[in-house]
């Protein structure tokens, strides 16, 4: 790579641009202002000719940097798509003149918001680097999992047949986790009419032969440092001895508690043996072998069978569980064919509220059983009293509409399940004991990973205990990169759907490793080569960085000066909205990057009655707004400039004091949605903007501003019509409260 | 003549809604050469048409954005718009596959300025807004503002017609290309995803419920255009049948799903998306609102449940456990639900500015017929057997899922295909 910078900046007079712009105009200020070394004007610079001339300049002339000065950033990327230069984009077309009215009297302004993007872009460009991998990188195949239940070794069988190593960690003395406890599994292939058998034992055997795969039981993992591409994991057996290796990714299967049936004290539970959870009740079916069932408390053939749905769950009473566990309904249809396989004249009837067996396979599962003669009662079951040598149990049938009871031989619970998701490292009190060693753990549970991660020992939870990420269109963004949460740690789930999920997070584990190895990011930004470094002379160890970072990236080395591990982070650029002094910077994405554009667009005199708003819209969501704004015809002023940014949580406070000490009459912020059903893709970049930003009143009032000059707003892609909205009532606003009058 | 390169050790996904999108991301972000194949003019599938996700009440495209901006940057993934799979033969490592292009008429000097769309006159139903309340588009158009390729399309109605030349004349940058012809090419791929994901059932069928013959019945998917701003109403929730607002509003679970007569099976997303909806009118009217649902089980699974809570503690939701048994309108233009309440077994005669049907969700493809055998259920969906060799489903094609638990099933189907290309490239080990 040149280590000089030469610019070339291309000029498209295409879709309109040539008729309503004056190009030569603009091929000057890039000249003159930009100072780009090359100009060219283009017909139609996305055609095969236009991306030949920039090509040819790059292989032939040594450009290394280029503006393009066309349409969004969003649109022909495929056509501008160069590689190894820098590529910044004036957007002309969505900008500027979709935006604004094809009219004499707006041509001035009109050209004024050209002319500054073809400065901004130079601007931009002037102060990238074009990034590369850092050499921090390997590749290690291994994959670390952590649980040896039917997710954490369906990972490791996934893995391996992909042709990547793995490591199963299991805390007890054997695999198959829950599913090893039960007689049979819920069916997950067509007819899906009867229990099939658990797999565990083909899938013990499948890893016992594979050669690829490691097991430690009775073993627990003490330590995890590093780096997706460079884990360090300390593997402890229940004696104490410690292997230590090295893993480039880590898939988390550690599954799941049953919830204690001792808090049900109406249902009888604890006080006769004949009120048994569904696990509880495999054991007896296992015990009974093909043989009718019998119950612990007499010996007697169970006759009568009464399934509880929803035992301490999809409940808002004290110590239940508000959520549906999501394998239930099947589980009890499953255990009541069980009960009628062994012993034809049982009865068996499930109470239920809703009957939750979705999909293709769950409704023929509910018929069969139907089929299989096992009743199904909507009702709900208020108390069970042991009496007489039965149970009779009270409930409210809900079709009767009437108080009913029934006199059972044996009352099952459908307790949920309660997610293994380790420490909660929200809760800084139990995590700050945790990191005491003379003082006992307060929390009763133990971390899983016990990551040495200056945010917390786990992954964070999302709700109820569960490690999730709270996107639908990808599931497994859980906020430590390189760490996959899967099965009922992450959220409710049956064993098929556990299944499904290992390999999805295998899949997201084995990719993650491939990436750390040659530098590149993950989701949202996958192939992103740039990454933080920090100067660190400037540092002052104020910690903001490591604290802020979504994603729990940054830890701190013996010296107390953040360490960036390039591999964890997502390239949000939260850190270098955080910095107070300015020093976090990635290769093409810095604080001069941004400022330099604010600085580079032109701002008129006071007097001449054009204000200067400046947009900083979030690349992902408001950016694109702004664009279907345009390509739906929308018009806003032409007193804007917009600056995309990776995350809101990018935003500099000194991007926002510079402008306004620049001279703009107005600044808007505009993010994604922060709350618990956040949309920052982020997770937490939108929340911190709107932090700092609530502070930056002081900047105002120092300078003797109003504070209706700065607003952030929660935007979505969806919100074209508010995002122009939004900068048309900034306008006016200035309109009423006047120029700035920091014009220089 | 379209040029694609694939050896046995590329990844062929068939569909491009969000599971094949997914599909095709994760296999070729890791490296794989993937072709992705979808019929229609642009990615973006089902997905595309909705108005809001559950739970979080947040818009699709904002994911879309993220997968779009994967796709324009991802030099492994070759997408194949207006492209279908014709035949498919071979075995897992070894497989050929013949697709049939269809014209779009627009080459990629397209630039989506729109100067073609506003030239041309003709206008036909949009099948982007499921063609409902007379929803309309261009013969020259570009399918939605997230369409991908972003590229406009000539409807093949208007060849040969003068429209065809005006949109022709108005293109500057010879993008226009009316000689297109139909094409077939052969592709060699090592593994193939079938993500074809589904269509709603076809509620005709389900004929007490009149909704070939009363206005103001409409489907759960039609709903979701409605409440849309970008929708054929601008977002107004309307009655169809005189543009009235629609405050009283029912929602029947089940239409077509869990009924013998129809789909056997359960749809799964009917109860969320129901759900869901009612948010929408609540936007709209506030405690002006009315909203009924009819169910036999509300299946807000796992931590869906929160949703469910939020959803039954307003006041103006009333849920009302049974299967309507017919509708019937009145002499307003109510659509009037009629059933026994089986909690309790009362008869109703409930009347509705507006009914919507929960419609269920059916395989798009039929897998019988795909030139090769695999193994399908009953319901149509492809079953995860071993006979399927080197094809694997993802999302709806395996079962009736969410948009989550596709993006999962679509993750964990891009692993399976990935370990067959590697055993063929000798690179599993």
């Amino acid at each position: 790579m040149a280590d000089e910078k030469k610019i070339g900046c291309y000029i498209c007079k295409g879709c309109g641009l040539g008729e309503r712009l004056d190009t030569d105009e603009l091929e000057t200020i890039a000249t003159r202002e930009g100072k780009a070394n090359v100009v060219k004007q283009h017909d139609f610079l996305c055609n095969a000719d236009g991306v030949k001339m920039i090509q040819d300049d790059i292989d032939n002339d040594g450009v290394n940097h280029i503006v393009i000065g066309a349409c969004s950033r969003r649109s022909k990327a495929e056509a501008f798509n160069f590689q190894n230069v820098a590529i910044s984009r004036a957007n002309l077309r969505e900008g500027v003149i979709w935006i604004r009215p094809d009219e004499p009297d707006a041509q001035e302004t009109t050209q004024e918001m050209a002319a500054d993007y073809i400065r901004m872009a130079c601007a931009e460009t002037k102060f990238q680097n074009i990034p590369a991998a850092s050499g921090q990188q390997g590749l290690n195949k291994k994959l670390l999992v952590v649980g040896g239940g039917i997710a954490g070794m369906t990972s490791a069988i996934e893995a391996s047949k992909a042709g990547y190593p793995a490591t199963i960690v299991e805390k007890t003395g054997k695999l198959g986790g829950a599913m090893a406890d039960m007689v049979a599994r819920i069916p997950n292939r067509s007819p899906y009419a009867d229990p099939m058998d658990t797999g565990v034992a083909a899938m013990i055997a499948a890893i016992e032969a594979d050669s690829n795969i490691t097991v430690h039981l009775n073993s627990t993992v003490t330590k995890t440092s590093g780096a997706p591409g460079r884990f360090s994991a300390d593997i402890t057996t229940e004696s104490g001895a410690t292997t230590t290796d090295n893993f480039g990714a880590i898939v988390q299967a550690s599954g799941f508690t049953d919830y204690d049936a001792n808090q049900l004290p109406e249902f009888a539970y604890g006080k006769t043996p004949d009120v048994v959870t569904q696990r509880e009740l495999e054991a007896m079916i296992k015990e009974a072998g093909d043989g009718p069932v019998k119950r612990k408390s007499d010996g007697k053939v169970i006759a009568s069978a009464l399934f509880v749905q929803c035992a301490g769950q999809r409940s808002d009473k004290e110590g239940h569980l508000s959520y549906c566990s999501g394998f239930c309904c099947s589980a009890s249809i499953k255990e009541a064919m069980l009960l009628k396989d062994r012993n034809a004249d049982c009865d068996t009837i499930i109470c239920f509220d809703d009957l939750r067996t979705p999909g293709a396979g769950g409704e023929d599962f509910y018929r069969s059983g139907q089929k299989k003669g096992v009743t199904f009662t909507k009702s709900k079951v208020s108390e069970v009293v042991p009496a007489n040598g039965s149970l009779t149990v009270k409930m409210h049938d809900l079709i009767l509409n009437d108080d009913v009871e029934a006199s059972v031989d044996l009352v099952v619970l459908a307790t949920g399940l309660i997610a293994n998701s380790g420490v909660d490292i929200d809760d800084k009190s139990a995590e700050n004991v945790a990191q005491d060693p003379t003082q006992e753990y307060k929390v009763n549970v133990d971390s899983i990973l016990n990551l040495t991660y200056r945010q917390g020992r786990d992954l964070p939870k999302l709700t109820e205990n569960f490690a999730d990420s709270h996107f639908i269109c990808f599931p497994y963004e859980t906020r430590r990169t390189g760490i996959y949460a899967a099965g009922p740690v992450r959220r409710p789930m049956d064993a098929a759907q556990a299944i499904e999920d290992a390999t999805g997070a295998t899949m997201k584990a084995i990719q993650s490793l491939e990436h750390a190895a040659t530098g590149e990011a993950v989701l949202p930004r996958p192939g992103d080569l740039s990454f933080p470094t920090f100067r660190k002379e400037g540092c002052t160890q104020c910690k903001r960085c490591t604290v802020e970072c979504p994603f729990g990236a940054i830890d701190e080395d013996e010296q107390r000066y953040p360490q960036y591990n390039e591999s964890r982070c997502r390239r949000c650029g939260t850190c270098m909205g955080a910095c107070p002094v300015r020093i976090i910077s990635f290769e093409n994405y810095s604080v001069e990057t941004v400022g330099q554009q604010i600085k580079a667009a032109d701002m008129p005199e006071e007097f001449d009655e054009k204000p200067r708003i400046l947009v900083l819209a979030c690349e992902n969501d408001a950016y694109p707004a702004l664009d279907m704004a345009a390509m739906n015809g929308m018009q806003y002023s032409a007193f804007a400039r917009v600056v995309p940014v990776r995350c809101l949580g990018s935003v500099n406070t000194i991007w926002v004091s510079d402008a306004l000490n620049g001279g703009y009459d107005g600044i808007i912020l505009m993010g994604c949605r922060q709350d618990e059903n956040y949309q920052c893709h982020f997770v937490k970049g939108s929340e911190m903007a709107h932090t700092r930003m609530s502070k930056i009143a002081d900047t105002l009032q120092t300078l003797s501003l109003e504070e209706e000059r700065v607003a952030t707003y929660e935007i979505a892609i969806t919100d074209s019509a508010r995002t122009v909205q939004i900068i048309n009532e900034m306008e006016e606003t200035i309109q009423k409260i006047g120029m700035s009058p920091f014009k220089f | 003549m379209t040029d694609v390169i694939a050896t046995n050790e590329t990844i062929l996904v068939v569909g491009g809604g969000i599971s094949g999108m997914t599909a095709a991301l994760e296999a070729s972000e890791t490296g794989k050469q993937v072709v992705l194949v979808e019929k229609n003019p642009t990615v973006g599938g089902r997905v595309s048409q909705l108005y809001k996700y559950f739970p979080k009440l947040c818009f699709p495209t904002c994911g879309m954005e993220i997968n779009l901006k994967r796709s324009r940057q991802n030099n492994n993934l070759t997408v194949l718009t207006l492209a279908e799979v014709t035949a498919v033969s071979g075995k897992a490592g070894d497989y050929s596959v013949t697709v049939k292009m269809t014209p779009r008429f627009v080459n990629s000097n397209c630039t989506a300025c729109g100067e073609c769309g506003k030239a041309v006159e003709a206008e036909f139903s949009d099948e982007h807004n499921y063609e409902f309340m007379g929803a309309k588009r261009k013969g020259a158009y570009l399918p939605h503002n997230m369409a991908y390729p972003q590229r406009y399309v000539i409807d093949p109605r208007i060849i040969g017609t003068a429209d065809a030349d005006k949109a022709k004349a108005a293109c500057k940058f010879d993008a226009v290309d009316l000689e297109q012809k139909e094409e077939t090419i052969e592709l060699k791929v090592g593994a193939i995803v079938y993500a074809t994901g589904w269509r709603p059932y076809d509620a005709n069928k389900i004929q007490p419920y009149g909704y070939d013959r009363i206005a103001n019945v409409i489907t759960s998917v039609e709903f979701e255009r409605m409440a849309d701003p970008n929708g054929p109403t601008g977002g107004k929730l309307v009655r169809p049948s005189d543009g009235k607002e629609a405050k009283n509003v029912a929602f029947i679970q089940c239409a077509g799903s869990r009924d013998r007569n129809h789909l056997k099976h359960c749809s799964r997303i009917c109860c969320m998306a129901s759900l869901k909806q009612t948010t929408y009118v609540q936007d709209a009217f506030g405690a002006d609102a009315n909203i009924s649902v009819y169910y036999i089980d509300i299946r807000a699974i796992d931590r869906f449940e929160d949703f469910y809570k939020k959803v039954q503690a307003q006041d103006n939701v009333t849920f009302i456990k049974s299967k309507v048994a017919n509708i019937v309108e009145d002499k307003d233009g109510n659509a009037v639900c009629r059933g026994v309440d089986t909690e309790g077994y009362t008869r109703y005669e409930n009347p509705h500015d507006l009914v919507v049907l929960a419609i269920g969700m059916e395989p798009s493809v039929n897998f019988n017929n795909l030139g090769i055998d695999v193994v399908a259920n009953e319901h149509g969906f492809l079953e995860p057997d071993e006979a399927n060799g080197g094809i694997f489903a993802a999302g709806v094609a395996s079962d009736a899922l969410d948009v989550n638990r596709s993006v999962q099933s679509a993750t964990a189907a891009a692993l399976r295909a990935i370990q067959v290309v590697n055993r063929v490239g000798g690179t599993e080990a």
